[in-house]
């Protein structure tokens, strides 16, 4: 056990080098971010509700759709995970702390800053950045707000952060595992995570290095994306899309990871084909590196390169499927109770299905002629990231919430909760491939009466998914301040793995001297 | 079995690192480079090749390709700019001379750059440009006027299934850029 | 009509009508419908083949789905703890896996082998019969009609649709946002090749029922082409985020008859050579301002305003440049303010309409210069530069 518990007052948190402070403050300033990118699209479907124009400028409503996908993608989903894993990776593997809790210190807190930084741009002269998430030169350099210069060096901070958070979240895991936890015994989040770690590695300098060449071109005179000094825009969609697929399932894997977790403790059962989980995991890591064009199928590539981009695209459904069908049978047979995480997990395996079914579609290169850039894409990574990655961190803070707090969430607002969330999310996203498949062009503000049906429908779904999630808060908060308080260790009687075997709730420090491993079974 | 000591963190954290650093090196040194080559090799985006030196002399008059020209003009460029020829009739092999029309329309000193991009795509890499104003970046006096030499020459391997091949020129207004002074663009 | 209390109603039906669509999936599919929930059917031969694509691909998974969905809600169902259900224990199996892995890939084939046909297809590069440069601006297409004689037919095509109509003022009409001042006029049944290029940033060219799309890069050309099969009205819209009005940028094309389209091309030469004949004629004050305000009224009122008031742009009304010195309002016109969104009219617009509106908004909104600004005016100062 700990010899001291954590020091007093703000400095706790300034200069904690703890792995839990640290998980919190992540999980935290991730659900920040995460109501500060709904408010923005809370903007957009109030925008939307209606044909014509009643309540932003179209300037505006670029900005926001534009921060709305960096907030959330670089704000909200990534520094959850990467909270998650702090809390949880010391814990499953047996280590008392990842291996360089200093940097652990630093990578979280210069993410505020560089998202204060981020956020300030939209009170700049021109206002903020309004290319799109996807910031495709020239729009974003020849024709982009003055503000963009911030919005690169935030982007690079931001960078910053994740690399320094992969490379300890690897270097935990490869050098801190305890005795007898060998790599096929570890628990499948720490398998995600480490795949993920490794993607991220690679690919955020790629970023970085996306970022860099704006930067250039804005104010060093150089043309890597402008034809005119011998440059190319479309460079720029290759080496953001290098970086951007790979960053997709860095935001979808350790949401694979928990729910791998999950779904064997509520059906009771060990997870089924462990092994083809992580082979499954590491093929679709490797697949990520060869698809980035499919993107870009409308940009006029050669056609040797739209049949590689779709052949490849489309060999990633065949682990995808496997994952999904060994979710399945794990709970085949099983004996399955349906708590709150389990909902999450359960509607996870099913609606992220449904969107690997429309990505499978927008694989098809010529059919993509026709959904590309359409509402079509919009309701497919919805369904991915929200559906997946939100839903599974969703289900990972009802899952562990009673570990780290010891005190039990009320099961009655969690289940309000899901399935408020549940018909909120699938009323706002499904009516969006109908208006796609029908004609509607992503990222416009205003739109023909045809598509005003769907629209106003979607719009209501999204107003009741983002008053779900106040709730989610509501419950949290309620938890800790007036939570039932267990001391189980093992609070789900299902469950299996380290982080079970440490009181609730989980002591300041861990596992200062290593567990054994052979007594318990790690991954369930 | 995993070492945890210190030592072992720091030789994983200072790879990791290494990697990092490789993988932005890689934006500059790999990906940019080849991108272009790619480009040249598969006609991506319909771009040609520079300076082409013609190494034998066939002329394959059995077949006559189509070549169009049309001109493009980025942003405010105000110059006059269009082909004189908008259309000839070419046999693979044969050397071809024709002219776009410039001027000036400002009353300042003015540097333009043009791009070529061909379609379709697959045609750019047999379309040789043996002479081009493309290859330089082209300064027209206040009011000037001037009639930009093109000469080219369709590869006889240009794939049967082509009949057709279009020239775009788009000009770009580089009299900022070429401040320092007026240099060519390479490889263009 | 379009009305607010309707479409509440029809709202509440919409489960019913979601279900009843899905089903009949297909069958809906015509131009612009209310409720459309599937893919338009195109008026090509490619893109009705690109339609069955779609729907294949969709079948699938439907199919897919109804087993993968079926085994998942079994397995919710059957093994309930409350119904007294005991966990088996085991975790794998080798055959199970092995099978799950091949199946996937076998239906992945079925699917490829129609996609990479039908890519072959819309790769075709047979010589076209008419070809078209489109020029995407912000935010504005530019049709460009390449003819063989060499004086090519160009002319913008803008948004129509009145700005009272966006801003909720007045009724939306059923072609809102998707309605242009000159549509692409292109024959039936003949092939048309598109040159795609842009003039500043991204766009892209997408007629869903012509099934092109591609990307508009500036610096370079694409190309697409279409064969459409049925004479109609066929819109679309710019599907690549291209700043403030991308929204605001459809695209029409009237595909028609031969003979039509010959007469409509006549008429475009002979109104080119009208104009080329009016650049040297001098206009009345009346004349100028009529054609003036019919200029202003398409190009300027987005930004200044109907009144000259302004708005994106600066206000006309008593502006020093619409009451300042002819030479230089001819100059901002013709070459725009760098730095600002007023852009360079000079190429945009002939020299009879920069006279005209320059006249024209010299003249109205309260501005009383008297003066008059003669197309040949607008020739000597472009000259002159």
């Amino acid at each position: 056990m700990g010899a001291h518990g954590p020091a007093k007052g703000l400095t706790r948190w300034l200069f904690t080098t703890n792995h839990k402070d640290i998980g919190t403050m992540y999980l935290w300033f991730s659900f920040a971010m995460f109501l500060l990118g709904g408010s923005f699209a809370m903007i957009i479907r109030a925008e939307l509700f209606q044909p014509g124009l009643q309540i932003v400028e179209p300037e505006f409503f670029n900005q926001m759709t534009t921060m709305h996908g960096l907030v959330m993608v670089f704000g909200a989903i990534m520094p959850a995970f990467v909270g998650l894993a702090n809390w949880m990776i010391p814990l499953m593997i047996g280590a008392p702390d990842m291996a360089l809790p200093r940097m652990n210190n630093w990578s979280f807190w210069i993410l505020p800053p560089a998202f204060a930084l981020l956020a300030s741009t939209l009170f700049m002269e021109g206002g903020g950045p309004n290319f799109g998430w996807t910031f495709y030169a020239p729009l974003s350099t020849t024709y982009a707000p003055p503000s963009v210069t911030y919005f690169i060096f935030g982007v690079h901070i931001m960078g910053l952060s994740s690399i320094m958070g992969a490379i300890n979240i690897i270097a935990t895991i490869v050098n801190m595992r305890a005795p007898g936890m060998t790599y096929m015994k570890m628990p499948l989040f720490v398998w995600t995570w480490l795949i993920t770690a490794f993607l991220l590695v690679a690919v955020m300098p790629v970023l970085a290095g996306a970022v860099t060449m704006m930067l250039m071109d804005i104010h060093f005179g150089t043309s890597f994306f402008s034809a005119a000094g011998g440059g190319d825009p479309v460079l720029f969609q290759h080496v953001f899309w290098f970086f951007g697929h790979p960053e997709v399932y860095i935001i979808i894997l350790p949401g694979f990871g928990v729910v791998s977790q999950i779904i064997p403790t509520f059906s009771r059962k060990p997870l089924f084909g462990y092994d083809s989980m992580v082979y499954a995991t590491a093929s679709i890591a490797f697949l990520s590196f060869i698809v980035w064009a499919h993107h870009m199928y409308t940009v006029g590539m050669p056609i040797a390169g739209e049949l590689f981009f779709m052949y490849a695209t489309m060999l990633i459904a065949v682990p995808t499927a496997a994952k999904v069908f060994n979710w399945i049978t794990t709970m085949f047979k099983g004996s399955l109770t349906f708590e709150t995480p389990m909902l999450f997990s359960i509607a996870f395996v099913f609606l992220f299905t449904v969107g690997g079914f429309s990505g499978l579609m927008l694989a098809i290169a010529p059919a993509d002629f026709q959904y590309h850039d359409t509402y079509f894409v919009v309701a497919h990574f919805h369904y991915t990231m929200v559906a997946g990655a939100i839903f599974s961190m969703s289900a990972a803070v009802y899952y562990w919430l009673p570990k780290w707090t010891g005190k039990m969430y009320n099961e009655t607002m969690g289940k309000t909760h899901f399935w408020v969330s549940f018909v909120g999310f699938n009323l706002t996203f499904f009516p969006q491939h109908f208006v796609g498949l029908a004609g509607m062009p992503r990222r416009i503000p205003d739109y023909n009466l045809m598509f005003a049906d769907f629209n106003m429908m979607s719009s209501i779904g999204a107003f009741i998914y983002g008053a779900s999630q106040l709730l989610f808060l509501f419950n949290v908060v309620r938890t800790i301040t007036h939570g039932e308080k267990i001391d189980d260790p093992k609070v789900w009687d299902g469950a299996h793995g380290l982080e079970w075997t440490v009181p609730t709730p989980a002591p300041y420090h861990t596992f200062t001297t290593p567990p054994d491993v052979k007594e318990v079974e790690a991954h369930g | 079995m995993a070492e945890r000591t210190d030592k072992g963190i720091f030789y994983t954290a200072a790879k990791l690192m290494a990697v990092c650093v490789a993988m932005f090196a890689f934006v500059f040194v790999v990906m940019v480079p080849l991108y272009n080559v790619l480009c040249d090799v598969l006609g991506i985006n319909g771009k040609t090749g520079g300076r082409y030196e013609v190494t034998e002399n066939i002329i394959d008059t059995s077949r006559t390709v189509k070549v169009q020209f049309v001109a493009n003009f980025n942003e405010q460029m105000p110059w006059e700019f269009k082909p004189n020829t908008t259309v000839v009739k070419v046999h693979p092999g044969e050397a071809t001379n024709i002219t776009y029309f410039a001027r000036n329309t400002q009353p300042r000193d003015m540097v333009a750059q043009a791009i070529p991009s061909v379609v379709p795509s697959r045609a750019a890499e047999y379309f040789h440009k043996t002479e081009c104003f493309c290859f330089n970046r082209q300064p027209l006096v206040a009011g000037g006027e001037a009639d930009l030499g093109l000469q080219f020459i369709v590869d006889p391997d240009l794939p049967k299934d082509i009949h057709t091949i279009t020239l775009s020129y788009t000009i770009f207004d580089v009299t900022e850029m070429a401040q320092p002074q007026s240099d060519s663009v390479a490889a263009r | 009509m379009y009305s607010q209390a309707k479409r509440l109603s029809q709202l509440a039906l919409s489960p019913v009508l979601l279900a009843l669509t899905m089903l009949s999936s297909g069958a809906w599919a015509s131009n612009g419908q209310r409720w459309e929930t599937n893919m338009t059917t195109s008026v090509t031969e490619v893109g009705q083949k690109i339609y069955d694509l779609h729907m294949l691909v969709f079948w699938i998974c439907v199919a897919v789905g109804v087993v993968v969905f079926g085994f998942l809600f079994y397995s919710v169902f059957a093994f309930r703890k409350s119904k007294g259900a005991k966990a088996s224990s085991f975790h794998e199996n080798t055959t199970v896996e092995i099978a799950w892995t091949i199946v996937p890939f076998l239906i992945l084939v079925v699917m490829a082998w129609p996609a990479t046909t039908t890519l072959i297809e819309i790769y075709d590069t047979d010589d076209a019969d008419i070809d078209i440069l489109v020029t995407g601006y912000q935010w504005k297409w530019k049709y460009e009609y390449i003819l063989p004689e060499g004086d090519n037919i160009s002319f913008f095509s803008n948004l129509l649709t009145d700005k009272s109509e966006i801003y909720n003022t007045a009724e939306k009409g059923s072609n809102y946002l998707l309605e242009v001042d000159e549509p692409m006029v292109i024959p039936v049944d003949k092939k048309v090749r598109f040159l795609i290029t842009a003039n500043d940033v991204l766009h892209a060219w997408w007629v869903p029922a012509l099934a092109v799309k591609k990307d508009a890069i500036p610096g370079f050309i694409n190309e697409s082409w279409t064969r459409a099969e049925e004479i109609g009205v066929y819109r679309g819209q710019c599907a690549e985020l291209c700043g403030r009005d991308h929204g605001y940028m459809p695209i029409v094309v009237n595909v028609v008859e031969q003979g039509e389209y010959d007469q409509w091309l006549a008429g475009k030469q002979a109104e080119a050579a009208e104009i080329k004949e009016l650049m040297a004629q001098t206009f009345s004050m009346d004349e100028l301002m009529q054609r003036g305000k019919g200029v202003y009224t398409r190009s300027c009122i987005a930004c200044h305003g109907a009144n000259g008031e302004g708005g994106v742009g600066k206000a006309i009304a008593g502006s020093p440049i619409a009451t300042g010195e002819v030479a230089q309002h001819i100059d901002v016109m013709v070459n725009g303010v760098a730095g600002t969104a007023m852009q360079a009219f000079g190429g945009q617009l002939n020299d009879v309409e920069l006279a005209a509106v320059v006249t024209y908004t010299r003249n109205a909104f309260g501005n009383n210069m008297g003066d008059k600004v003669q197309p040949i005016d607008i020739y000597n100062f472009k000259k002159g530069q």
